[in-house]
């Protein structure tokens, strides 16, 4: 009974529960309601990825509206593995939330702080697991309204500033993808999105289908921050509560690129994007985040920040990986999808936990404290170990498959830029490490605990889940190879 | 008609993109809600718009009646609307909040938000 119903509970049971948990009294009551639903969700969603695991589809229609008429909810490897990686950040995001968010949050807001955060998961897995495009309009709102509660919700003034300019940047991008949608349904008459990839290939010659395709590429890529359409990322992921840096950094940029796969993928796929310079541009733009991004985090002061600059690196070589259009390629995306959100996961946890004690992410405030908070430190450190891309970490997996990807194309200058981008990052780790541990402490006196266990488990088990996806990738590779066949339109 | 429509959705769209490079606060939200309001017209002309024929089905018919207006798009303007009213509200009350923490409606003033850039590799120190 629950089984042929997974796909919609996943969306339905945060739903209901996030106006409910806004109406609870108390700080534990609305936290635990919110760690509830999202182990129920987490549960749900491993148990489809296993029914799908195989490369079958299912297929479930709302209201038993038979597609392409009715909404559809299509579930393929491919969002399935998505899903899986929302709603387990979720589950492992919200109890690491409890003590973070009750310093970082006034006392009445709390509730309406996990209300918004299961709104926001909420939207996330709607985004995935739909397979009608006005569907995933809706559902991308819903993701974006949250975020910006949630973003403003942060305890410095910027908060409202970084919300603000994440507003406006992400209201264009979603008006854009909204444009290409009405005008893809005026040239076919369809909104499911398997049914799109049947009907488009007839009209891909039609000027409307080409301008179709450009918004919703260009309201995709500023929503997965794409360089240079990145501005409101460092801000936004800068000054948001530390929990929600952390859910935010590992999936919301991640389900926007799994927009990206299916749109240039499933939709249109190779088919019409080989006659427009899309690859090219995903490639070009792939080098320069990856450069540009990596110099910037460099540049930065402020730990949270130099994290949300190597983001848009990361971000480039997931583009890199799409502009290939091979098998390897996409292969390489899909898997640096999920290795990004467990390394990411893991150094924003760590830093907000330093936060946690010290109560700022400035660098030049991170003296000596490594030695003082030695857990936190050592899970920096292995999440940067990972982030650089060291054999033994889960970074390496993607980036050898991003490597074999370009010299199957012979690209030898990308090839070269990933080089070159994991030694830009071993420049802005070792910044943090040298800080952290090889400075003296400041003389102010301070010294500071170890971060509570409630902050260092989730932090933890993102690290060993870094090393363990490191050594072994049967799951992540093998999951990725199906979900290349699964989504159709790319030249094996 | 079409021309009506055309007219119009240019002139709501220039409006918006006017308004959006504007540097006050609010005209900012106001060109965004009027981006809103041009493409939600687009996505209404992919439907027939000057019918007043009712998309009905008669028993034995398995298509509407060829002039008849499409409902669809007219759900989903409607859906488009709905989200947009939402989105307004939310980035008024923001907006409002804005101004009375940073004391302007300036757009550039709130670039204060950008904190200055440090010296590579070696942090600022520590000021006492």
């Amino acid at each position: 009974m629950i089984e042929s119903h997974i796909s919609l509970l996943l969306v339905v049971i945060p739903l209901l529960a996030a106006p409910v948990t806004a109406l609870l009294p108390g700080v534990r009551l609305p936290w635990l309601t919110a760690l509830l639903v999202s182990w129920v969700c987490f549960a749900l969603a491993i148990w489809q990825f296993a029914l799908v695991m195989d490369g079958s589809v299912i297929s479930y229609e709302l209201g038993g509206w038979a597609p392409p008429w009715g909404i559809e909810y299509r579930i393929d490897i491919v969002n399935a593995f998505v899903a899986l990686i929302v709603a387990g950040m979720a589950a492992i995001t919200l109890p690491y939330a409890l003590r973070s968010v009750e310093q970082e949050i006034p006392k009445h807001q709390i509730p309406l702080f996990y209300s918004m955060f299961l709104l926001c998961m909420d939207g996330l897995l709607g985004i995935t697991l739909t397979g009608d495009i006005f569907n995933l309009f809706v559902f991308l709102e819903i993701s974006s309204l949250s975020s910006y509660t949630l973003i403003s919700m942060g305890r410095q003034r910027r908060a409202l500033t970084a919300a603000y300019q994440y507003l406006i940047m992400g209201t264009i991008g979603a008006t854009f993808l909204l444009i290409g949608i009405g005008l893809i349904y005026a040239e076919t008459g369809t909104l499911n999105m398997a049914d799109l990839s049947n009907r488009l290939p007839a009209v891909f010659s039609h000027h409307t289908v080409h301008t179709a395709f450009a918004f919703i590429v260009v309201g995709v890529a500023l929503k997965l921050a794409m360089f240079p359409l990145h501005l409101w990322l460092p801000n936004a992921y800068t000054y948001a509560p530390s929990a929600i840096t952390v859910f935010l950094a590992a999936t919301a940029t991640k389900v926007a690129v799994y927009v990206m796969l299916r749109v240039v993928f499933t939709v249109f796929s190779t088919g019409f994007t080989s006659d427009t310079p899309t690859d090219d541009m995903f490639l070009l733009l792939g080098v320069l985040g990856v450069l540009v991004a990596s110099f910037y985090a460099i540049y930065q002061g402020d730990a949270k920040r130099l994290l949300a600059y190597s983001s848009v690196a990361q971000i480039g070589y997931i583009l890199l990986g799409i502009g290939f259009a091979s098998a390897l390629g996409v292969t390489a995306a899909v898997v640096h999808i999920f290795n990004h959100a467990l390394m990411k996961g893991a150094l924003f946890m760590a830093v907000g936990a330093l936060v946690y004690r010290i109560g700022s992410s400035h660098i030049t405030q991170f003296s000596g404290v490594g030695r003082q908070m030695p857990w936190t430190f050592g899970a920096l450190v292995l999440g940067g170990l990972s982030l650089i891309g060291v054999p033994g970490t889960a970074g390496f997996i993607s980036k050898w498959y991003l490597v074999l990807a370009a010299i199957e194309q012979q690209a030898w200058l990308i090839a070269a830029v990933i080089l070159v981008g994991s030694l830009l990052a071993v420049v802005y780790v070792w910044k943090m490490v040298e800080v952290l541990y090889f400075r003296p402490a400041s003389d102010t006196g301070e010294t500071y605990r170890e971060a509570p266990l409630s902050l260092l488990v989730p932090t933890w088990l993102l690290v060993i889940a870094n090393i363990y996806f490191g050594l072994n990738a049967d799951l992540t590779v093998g999951a990725a190879t199906t979900a290349v066949q699964v989504l159709g339109g790319i030249p094996q | 008609m079409t021309i009506v429509l055309l007219l119009s959705i240019s002139v709501v769209v220039a409006a918006a993109v006017y308004l959006m490079l504007s540097r006050d606060l609010f005209r900012v939200v106001i060109g965004l809600t009027l981006l809103g309001a041009g493409t939600n017209l687009v996505v209404f002309a992919a439907g027939r718009f000057a019918s007043v024929t009712p998309p009905l089905l008669e028993t034995a018919d398995d298509a509407a009646a060829a002039a008849a207006a499409n409902p669809l798009v007219q759900a989903l303007v409607l859906t488009a609307i709905v989200i947009s009213f939402a989105l307004l509200c939310f980035s008024l009350v923001l907006g409002a909040r804005l101004r009375s923490a940073a004391n302007s409606d300036d757009t550039h003033s709130l670039q204060s938000a950008e904190p200055p850039a440090t010296d590579a590799v070696k942090p600022a120190e520590i000021k006492p």
